[in-house]
Parts: C-alpha cells; sequence; structure tokens
C-alpha cells in the first residue's frame, strides 16, 4: 500500500485519480500522450445499448472557468465498444476499468451493463442516471429517487461487478436520491455529473449549443461539487466517488476531505491532456505540504 | 501530438483584423499542412484552435483573425511572451492525390493553411495554381508570399475592388487542373464541391472543445461514418462529404 493507495469497492486503487466518462475516450488517445497505467482507473466513454451519434453541433460553448457541452452521448453502441474499444483500450491500459453505461429505459440499463459485466477487464460499472443531454433519458432516472433505484436494482441483477451509480446535481434533495440508490443495493456512488447551462451569443441572440441547453462542468463548478460530496458522504455508508471541477491536486484532497474514496476528473482533460498525471506526480509534495501522510486517512475528514 | 511552450517572435497585422504570429518551439509534431494547433490562453478556459500557416525548423508561423475574446487578447500579444501550444493536432491534407497541375483555393481566414501546402506541393515540381478570395481589396493579404513561392495566383473580390470580381469559383471555372484542395467558409466549399471537375480535399471548422479526439464536441457525419472534425478531420476528400443542410 503506498501513501496514494485507495479502496474503491473491493478494488484497490494505486491512486484516486480517474478521469471522468466523456474526457477520456477509451483511453487510446491519451496514450499517445503518456503511459496512462499510472492512473489509479479512468470512466470510459457512456456507453448505451444502440449506437448513437448525438446531438447536432455546435456542441461546446465556453464559459468563465468552465464549458458547457451537449454532446449526448456519442458511442458505437454496447456491441462495437465490446468488439472494437475494449481490445484496443487493453493494449495501453492494464488495469482494472471503470465502464460508464446510460440509457433510455430500466431494461436497456440492464442489457448494457449484462453485456460489460462479462469483459474481464471491467472493474466496475458506473451507472449514468445523470446525462443532461438526451431527452426522455438519463437525467430523468436521476431526478426521482424511485426511478434511480429501480436502475440500480435492475442492474444489481444483472452484474457481480460493483456499481456505482453517478449522480445528477441538478435536483432539489441530492441525499435522498442517494439514499434510494444505497438501499436499492448501490456499491457506490459518484457524483456530481455536469450542471444545465445555457449561453447566448449576442451577435446571433441564438444560443450558442445546437440543442440550446447543455451540461456545465469545468473549475466553476467544484464548490457546488464539494458541497454535494459532503453531503451525500454523510448520509450513505457506501463509498463516493467526487468530480465536478477538480483540476489540481489540492482539489484532489479537498474532495477527499469532504467525503471521497476516489476523485474524477473532468473538463480539465480537455484543457490540460497531461493534468491527471500531473496531478499524480504533484500529490505527494502537496500531501507533505499538508501533514498528510497517506490519502485513505482523510476520507471525510471535514467535520 | 505534442504540448510545448513556444515564444513569440512576431506578431504583426495584415489587414485590420488578420494578423500573422511566429512562434518559435518544438514543432516536430506537425507533419502536415493543414494541421492546427491548440493555443491556451491567460484567463479563457478552452484553447484555441488555429490552422497552420509556414512551418521552418523550429518556427511556426499561423495567421489568425481577430473573431472573439481568444483572437482579441492574441493581437495584444508581444514578441518574447510565451504560449502554451498543443501541436501536431488534425490529419492534414494529403500531397500524394494532387496530380501535376493542384490549384489551391482558399477563402479570407481559410488563405493560411493552403500557404504550407503550395510550398510543400511545389517543392515537389508540381505546377500549383493558387486562388484567394477575399470580399474586398482591405482585407487581401498573402498575393505576394505565394507569388514568391512561384505559385501562379488569381486574387477575386467579392466587390470586384482587387483582382477577379466574384468568388473563387468564378476564377476556377475556365481553370485546367487536375485536383483541388481548398479551405474556407462552408458557403464556399460548397460552391466548389459543384462547381469543381476533378476529385479533391476541403479543410471543415467546427466549435471544438478539446482539439484532439477526446470530448467528441465537434462530430459531423460522412459517407464513410461519423468522424471527429479534430481527430479524422479537418480535411475530407470530396468524395465522403454529407452536408449538414
Amino acid at each position: 500500500m503506498g501513501r496514494l493507495s485507495v479502496n474503491l469497492c473491493g478494488i484497490p486503487l494505486d491512486n484516486p485519480i480517474i478521469p471522468a466518462s466523456g474526457t477520456f475516450g477509451f483511453g487510446y488517445e491519451y496514450a499517445e500522450l503518456f503511459d496512462i497505467n499510472c492512473l489509479g482507473t479512468f470512466s470510459f466513454k457512456g456507453t448505451t445499448k444502440d449506437p448513437r451519434f448525438g446531438n447536432p453541433t455546435p456542441r461546446i460553448a465556453e464559459c468563465t472557468a468552465g464549458m458547457i457541452n451537449a454532446v449526448g452521448l456519442q458511442n458505437p453502441g454496447v456491441e462495437k465498444v465490446i468488439a472494437e474499444e475494449l481490445p484496443k483500450l487493453k493494449k495501453c491500459f492494464h488495469k482494472p476499468v471503470m465502464a460508464n453505461v446510460s440509457g433510455f429505459s430500466v431494461p436497456d440499463y440492464a442489457y448494457t451493463c449484462e453485456k460489460l459485466d462479462k469483459e474481464e477487464q471491467v472493474g466496475w460499472l458506473e451507472v449514468n442516471v445523470s446525462c443532461p443531454n438526451v431527452h426522455g433519458g438519463g437525467m430523468s432516472f436521476g431526478t426521482d429517487p424511485k426511478a434511480a433505484a429501480e436502475v440500480t436494482a435492475a442492474v444489481k441483477k444483472v452484474t457481480t461487478k460493483p456499481v456505482i451509480v453517478k449522480l445528477s446535481p441538478n435536483v432539489t434533495d441530492i441525499v435522498s436520491i442517494a439514499k434510494a440508490c444505497e438501499d436499492a443495493g448501490a456499491d457506490g456512488i459518484s457524483l456530481i455529473n455536469t450542471m444545465l447551462g445555457m449561453r447566448i451569443d449576442l451577435k446571433t441572440r441564438k444560443p450558442v449549443i445546437a440543442n440550446k441547453m447543455g451540461g456545465f462542468s469545468g473549475s466553476a463548478i467544484f464548490p457546488v461539487a464539494v458541497r454535494m460530496v459532503y453531503q451525500v458522504a454523510n448520509t450513505v455508508k457506501i463509498p463516493v466517488v467526487g468530480m465536478g471541477g477538480v483540476s489540481g491536486a489540492e482539489d484532489v484532497i479537498e474532495m477527499m476531505l469532504a467525503g471521497a474514496t476516489a476523485v474524477e476528473v473532468g473538463a480539465a482533460n480537455l484543457v490540460n491532456p497531461f493534468v491527471c498525471r500531473d496531478i499524480i506526480q504533484q500529490l505527494p509534495a502537496v500531501m507533505d505540504k499538508y501533514r498528510i501522510n497517506t490519502l485513505s486517512e482523510i476520507i471525510g475528514g471535514a467535520k | 501530438m505534442k504540448q510545448g511552450i513556444f515564444e513569440i517572435i512576431e506578431n504583426t497585422a495584415l489587414t485590420e483584423s488578420v494578423f500573422q504570429m511566429r512562434l518559435r518551439g518544438d514543432t516536430s509534431a506537425i507533419t502536415a499542412a493543414g494541421q492546427f494547433v491548440n493555443i491556451q490562453l491567460d484567463g479563457l478556459y478552452l484553447r484555441r484552435p488555429i490552422s497552420v500557416c509556414d512551418l521552418d525548423g523550429d518556427v511556426l508561423t499561423i495567421v489568425y483573425k481577430v473573431v472573439g475574446k481568444g483572437t482579441e487578447q492574441m493581437s495584444h500579444m508581444h514578441p518574447g511572451e510565451k504560449l502554451d501550444v498543443l501541436t501536431g493536432l488534425g490529419n492534414g491534407y494529403d500531397l500524394s492525390l494532387s496530380g501535376d497541375k493542384p490549384v489551391l483555393l482558399g477563402g479570407g481566414v481559410g488563405v493560411p493553411p493552403m500557404y504550407l501546402l503550395a510550398k510543400r506541393l511545389i517543392g515537389q515540381g508540381k505546377q500549383v495554381k493558387v486562388i484567394l478570395g477575399f470580399n474586398t481589396k482591405a482585407e487581401l493579404f498573402y498575393e505576394d508570399a505565394f507569388q514568391a513561392l512561384g505559385a501562379d495566383v488569381t486574387v477575386t473580390t467579392v466587390d470586384g475592388s482587387y483582382g477577379t470580381k466574384g468568388f473563387v469559383t468564378d476564377a476556377l471555372k475556365d481553370m485546367d487542373y487536375t485536383y483541388f484542395y481548398t479551405c474556407g467558409p462552408e458557403p464556399m466549399l460548397k460552391a466548389i464541391y459543384k462547381a469543381s471537375n476533378t476529385s479533391g480535399q476541403m479543410s471543415f471548422e467546427k466549435r471544438m472543445g478539446c482539439g484532439f479526439g477526446a470530448c467528441m464536441g465537434c462530430s459531423c457525419k460522412t459517407i464513410t461514418g461519423y468522424k471527429r472534425i479534430c481527430k479524422e478531420g479537418p480535411v475530407m476528400q470530396k468524395e465522403e462529404i454529407l452536408w449538414e443542410d
């Protein structure tokens, strides 16, 4: 056990740093830049039962200290992910990977999870009930405790791997949703997905994003994420994966003090593709600065 | 792709809103004309993708138009200042299909990537014709630069204030060419798509997130499947293009 190691739902991680789904593809673009085996793990591109092109473009809008995306779960569908993407991933990443799954119905989620459950390299299933960019799916499951619990229970039935439910911040009471997922058998909770946002172009007087609204991410949302991680971690007994605006080693420590067992890094990868590697390299010095011996001892340390 | 710190060695105005910036740094990841770089700017979250105009050893030239906050900020930078740049992004133009007499069409701020392309084609002994399209004479730049390379240059202006009056396609009509390469606004690309009587390659622009294929922000549909403008593009073969509307 190194100073940085943590245990996420029974699987050891060399460090708590996890590139978030949708910002890291299936890993191989980044493997051209650095050895991605330095990561704790990564959460691969959100996968659905059927192939999806996603939303029309423009899908991206810049904001102060962040960005909005409305990609809309573009992915080749679970069959192609297994046949084409995972073999490529396996060549450059040799640790258990987190499979991120989205769906438009409870059976959709179960179908995709059951397929991915059979993949040896998949360590965890991260079940996304919080995508703000697709109508009639994703987020509608994550904004209602009953629906979130139903998805959780259905997925748990088809897999023996740890199930981490990824929650939306676009709700009135995130704690009740996290609790409902825990009661339905979730092994972990990850949060927060992006916040619903919008930009308007002053010249054209039209929304910048073709889909009008999208998910706001980046360092601007960090305080909201810390607050929600803190609230959820103080309610559930299962591990919490914290994310939302994390862009440096000090953010990671703050997220862990709020109650995160591991920390996902999202939008920051798109600006600095080396950010996760850099954070891992910087963590020991930052830990020394704050007199932290091991990261696992600070989880939930903020009282 | 590489990340590097580049030093600005020149940043001069070519027209009222178009600037030429020369940067010194590690250019080894840049492999083809038509590729782009992605520049980080203080206080702005996303990087700014700008096409490669010229490459000479460790000196990279970009030519950009001030269209928003990022390019505005760039226009006020001075020699000696440093920029964090991702280089070697995108596929770039495939020179092997050019034939002996390729024509290169650049429209407005689509002119810059044609420069390195012309330089390389001429270096291969090709007879290169260049058509540069602008709205008006005041927007003209790089005519002399292309002439100095030894290209046969035609300039068109929409208002007729300089060169041939009309669009680049008006100049293309009577030309004898083996292949075309182009970069410019989408209406121009569409017009060339229809007017050209050979195969060719077109460079597209889209709002990007990362610029290196991770975020799927700039996807488009083509005859041969979904592509990312930043990764499998920005250059597309004429035959694979599916116009969105």
